[in-house]
């Protein structure tokens, strides 16, 4: 586990944050403290004012903080669409809101075609949607996710970008958003968060990371070297 | 001998010792899918509705029978929320031994409130008028088989409504699936719980009705044998989800009841050999459960 030093990250309703930085620089760590499946040794973690540092995960998910996860769990033995109707039916939706929401999310995460399919029949890559597709699905007021795109095909990074884009402006809800897709993060991003060995390197908008150096020779240089497994 | 013996009679009991079997592995399979929780003392709800049938055996049968649920669903609940909440997130093998612990001191207690008539055993009568047989296409059949088939067709059919149809059905597959998760994605896991533990107690105690019937005589042991085998029938058939858990239990007391109607009259005293000599020979064969097809693939994915 990467430790981190003097990281402040604010996440805001109706923005999308960025999360970016090498392997190992500490941003699945940072999640997961601010979701409540690591603590912290020092510093808090605030929700709207309140100290939640030593809430659970499950009661920070009921509070509106949630997160998807690299590694997605589906239920499998229900339906791709009854997957996303529990996390819609546990915020309190009622039964045909929450099936309305559900394929509203398929459609637009691609999955429409697959809503009667066992989840557990799914490919990696519909999987992975799917647990997008799930945690939206609870209309939560601050999202965390994790790689959310690695493995779409980039002809549906736009789609995609839009269902991230859609969370702000429709729900009102803050996004930070942790990608290798650079192309990705930029294009939604209100502003970007850059982490490097635990410590924030830089932050700002998309326009002043693209132009700061330091960012390009710890970040973008890398990845132009091991691109690949990104 | 054998060829006479599979009559439609052997095979009518046969059948519905599997339904109320199949009923009992519903029971202990849900709890088992969200709790993780091997529930031996099952039996002991349904022997302390057999007791509650037997003490009120001279009230009219619906008074009687109401009751029965009541005190099985209550005991059920006291369980839950007095022992298995507080030790949520034990070791398997804790709760294991927690539940044998339950199951001996219920029957203990038991013990105790028979035996104030210095007799052990008491015998249940309110609806022992179900024992009559009536004939069915020229065969003696006893109503209380018919009813047991019809009591388990229309409970599974229900509950299987019940986990499809509604949110806290949904939420309960759920949470049987990834209990962590569900619980992440705002389903309320202690309603969920209740809820699974108050359908395994109507469960236990719809059993402990048509038990009474075909043996009226209840004492502190009553469905402890019957338990046994259902436990494990469920784990030959698959823990892991309800409907291979089911079948399990169908299929153990299917099973039973034709190697008891196979063996000649006096040779019954072999049926249990026979049973776990097979059960361990399933097991071998398939130890992911007889009716999982497929686990071991999606267990490596995980």
């Amino acid at each position: 586990m990467q430790a981190l030093q003097g990281v402040n990250l604010e996440l805001h309703r109706k923005e999308v944050v960025g999360l970016i930085g090498p392997n190992g620089a500490g941003k699945s760590t940072l999640v997961n403290v601010l979701t409540g499946f690591d603590f912290p040794s020092e510093g808090t973690v605030e929700l709207e004012g309140r100290d939640i540092t030593g809430w659970s995960s499950h009661r920070r998910a009921r509070a509106g903080l949630t997160r998807s996860f690299q590694h997605s769990r589906s239920f499998r033995d229900l339906s791709v669409r009854e997957n996303v109707e529990v996390s819609a039916l546990g915020v309190g939706a009622g039964p045909r809101a929450a099936r309305k929401r559900a394929d509203e999310l398929l459609a637009v995460l691609g999955l429409a075609d697959l809503a009667e399919a066992s989840a557990g029949a799914l490919a990696h890559g519909d999987e992975r949607r799917l647990g997008v597709a799930r945690v939206l699905a609870t209309d939560p007021a601050f999202v965390l996710l994790d790689e959310p795109a690695a493995g779409l095909p980039e002809s549906e990074v736009p789609q995609f970008a839009a269902v991230i884009r859609s969370v702000r402006d429709d729900h009102g809800g803050g996004v930070l958003l942790i990608d290798h897709n650079m192309a990705l993060v930029m294009a939604v991003c209100d502003r970007i968060h850059v982490l490097d060995q635990g410590r924030t390197l830089a932050a700002g908008t998309p326009a002043e990371i693209r132009s700061n150096l330091d960012v390009a020779a710890a970040y973008l240089g890398e990845t132009a070297v091991t691109g690949a497994d990104a | 001998m054998i060829v006479a013996a599979l009559d439609f009679q052997t095979v009518s009991d046969a059948v519905a010792t599997g339904a109320v079997y199949a009923l009992m592995a519903v029971g202990i399979g849900l709890v088992f899918g969200v709790l993780r929780l091997v529930n031996f003392s099952y039996g002991q709800l349904i022997m302390a509705g057999a007791y509650t049938l037997a003490f009120t055996s001279g009230w009219p049968v619906w008074a009687s029978v109401s009751t029965c649920f009541a005190v099985v669903i209550a005991i059920s609940l006291a369980m839950e929320l007095t022992v298995f909440r507080p030790l949520r997130g034990q070791s398997p093998a804790v709760m294991l031994v927690t539940t044998f612990a339950i199951a001996f001191l219920l029957q203990a207690v038991a013990l105790i409130v028979d035996l104030r008539n210095d007799f052990i055993g008491e015998v249940a009568t309110s609806i022992s008028a179900l024992n009559e047989a009536i004939t069915v296409g020229g065969v003696e059949i006893r109503k209380v088989t018919i009813v047991a088939i019809g009591a388990a067709i229309v409970a599974l059919v229900l509950l299987a409504l019940l986990l499809t149809r509604t949110t806290i059905g949904l939420h309960t597959r759920a949470a049987a699936a990834d209990f962590r998760t569900a619980r992440l994605l705002g389903v309320r896991v202690n309603r969920v719980i209740m809820f699974t533990v108050v359908l395994s107690g109507v469960l236990a105690a719809a059993v402990a009705v048509i038990l009474t019937v075909q043996v009226p005589l209840v004492s502190p042991d009553f469905a402890l044998h019957d338990t046994i085998i259902v436990l494990v029938g469920v784990v030959v058939g698959g823990l892991d989800r309800l409907w291979t858990a089911t079948l399990g239990g169908f299929a153990i007391g299917f099973a039973s009841g034709m190697i008891n109607g196979a063996l000649p009259t006096d040779n019954t005293v072999y049926l249990p050999s026979v049973l776990f000599g097979i059960v361990i020979l399933v097991l071998l064969l398939r130890p992911a459960g007889l009716f999982s097809w497929g686990r071991r693939a999606s267990a490596e994915r995980v």
